[in-house]
């Protein structure tokens, strides 16, 4: 047994140790740090498995965004910890044995995967010439599977939508989240003055890089969200009112430009979202870089909350 | 030339791990907040700093050796400021006991 296999039986054994903490573990708070430290590991198997992109999407939304989401949530759920011992005890044992059966079911679809399993990514590897872009991942994202990811973004558009519906009447369009307020002398404020500017070069470095190496924009849009939230956490920035005009044209820019993109392609070439071959590499780019924007802006104010202040002051 | 380069990260990335070891002990030993603190981020800066020299001379070029570097700045950083929130937290809380 070589040290890499080791290694990957201890890391598979601490994630299920850890996934099984999560769940078994009283306080919302400990349960929420576990989650974070099991997407961590989560990204390093996608590492072990040679999914990067995988593994950099798991480590900025598994570890990263979403624990930021469930601390914020773990927070405002303190005083219902107490209740939760007072969910019966029926209901707890249908969740578990549903988690159960799901799990046992993908299980046994995995098992009966014929061996080698179906792939399509030998062909993707093929056709890789056709868009000039030498990372298979971003040219299945941007041109074979181009539909999904235009969905996807569709959908995050809704959740935003969905966490806008959550205001209350007067603070309708205003600004998301409390204000927050931070010792501006303390180390916190000094680390988001010091931070951002690596982290933006970092976030178009990653998106940059996705064209021929492991990143794109999804990563790279989460990774300058992180530093905008860094700045709103800290006082720095304040979240801006949902009205603004800007706001909202940076949040349908990406799926706009796909969408136009795509019609484009219906109308000069054969089908929804076909890439002239010459202009494909720069047509991608420029989704891309629209999307990082776009993605950036709505994993913010996806994390940010309901509005809660009123947009007059 | 490539052995001696090859004995350097064997001995920088076992001393590295050595600090991780001693730090995680140190974690799981040591007293109280503070001292657990101590003991983590001593063995974070050092470990993850022997580690990212002993793979240096791995690296296939200066952008890749300096992107290690970068690195491992960052996680100096990260790790200063989060055990400082972390300390302050534990010393607050010791107030309002």
């Amino acid at each position: 047994m070589s040290i890499a296999t080791v290694f990957e039986i201890v890391l598979a054994a601490v994630v299920l140790g850890l996934g099984v903490w999560t769940i078994v573990v009283p306080e919302t708070f400990s349960a929420t740090v576990g989650f974070v430290a099991y997407g961590l590991l989560v990204a390093l198997v996608w590492v072990r498995l040679d999914a990067v992109d995988v593994a950099l999407t798991e480590a900025a939304i598994g570890g990263g965004l979403g624990g930021v989401l469930l601390l914020g949530a773990a927070a405002r759920l303190r005083d219902a910890d107490l209740m939760a011992e007072k969910t019966p005890g029926t209901l707890r044992a249908s969740a578990a044995a549903l988690s159960v059966l799901m799990a046992a079911a993908l299980a046994g679809a995995v098992l009966v995967l014929p061996d080698p399993a179906p792939t399509l990514a030998p062909a993707a590897v093929a056709k890789a010439g056709a868009t000039s872009l030498s990372n298979p991942v971003t040219n299945v994202l941007m041109a074979f599977r181009a539909m999904d990811t235009m969905l996807e973004k569709i959908v995050l558009l809704l959740a935003v939508v969905g966490v806008w519906s959550l205001a209350s009447d007067f603070a309708w369009g205003g600004r998301p989240g409390p204000r927050h307020e931070a010792d501006p002398r303390g180390v916190l404020v000094f680390l988001a003055r010091l931070l951002p500017p690596i982290g933006i070069v970092v976030g178009i470095h990653v998106l940059w890089a996705g064209a021929d190496q492991p990143g794109g924009a999804f990563q790279g849009g989460a990774i300058l969200a992180s530093m905008w939230l860094l700045a709103i956490m800290t006082g720095l920035a304040d979240t801006p009112s949902v009205s603004l005009r800007w706001i909202r044209l940076i949040l349908v820019a990406g799926p706009g430009l796909f969408l136009v993109v795509g019609l484009v392609g219906l109308l000069f070439d054969d089908a929804f979202l076909s890439y002239p071959p010459a202009l494909a590499k720069p047509l991608i780019l420029g989704i891309e870089v629209t999307m990082t924007l776009t993605i950036a802006a709505t994993l913010g104010l996806l994390l940010a909350g309901a509005p809660e202040r009123s947009a007059q002051p | 030339m490539s052995l001696a380069r090859d004995m350097m990260t064997v001995a920088a990335v076992s001393a590295g791990a050595f600090f991780f070891l001693a730090g995680t002990v140190g974690l799981l030993r040591f007293p109280d907040t503070l001292t657990r603190l101590h003991a983590l981020t001593k063995a974070d800066n050092l470990g993850l700093g022997l580690v990212v020299l002993g793979l240096l001379p791995q690296a296939a070029g200066l952008r890749d050796g300096l992107k290690l570097v970068g690195i491992w700045l960052l996680g100096l950083l990260a790790g200063a400021t989060v055990s400082q929130l972390i300390a302050r937290a534990a010393r607050h809380g010791q107030l309002n006991r």
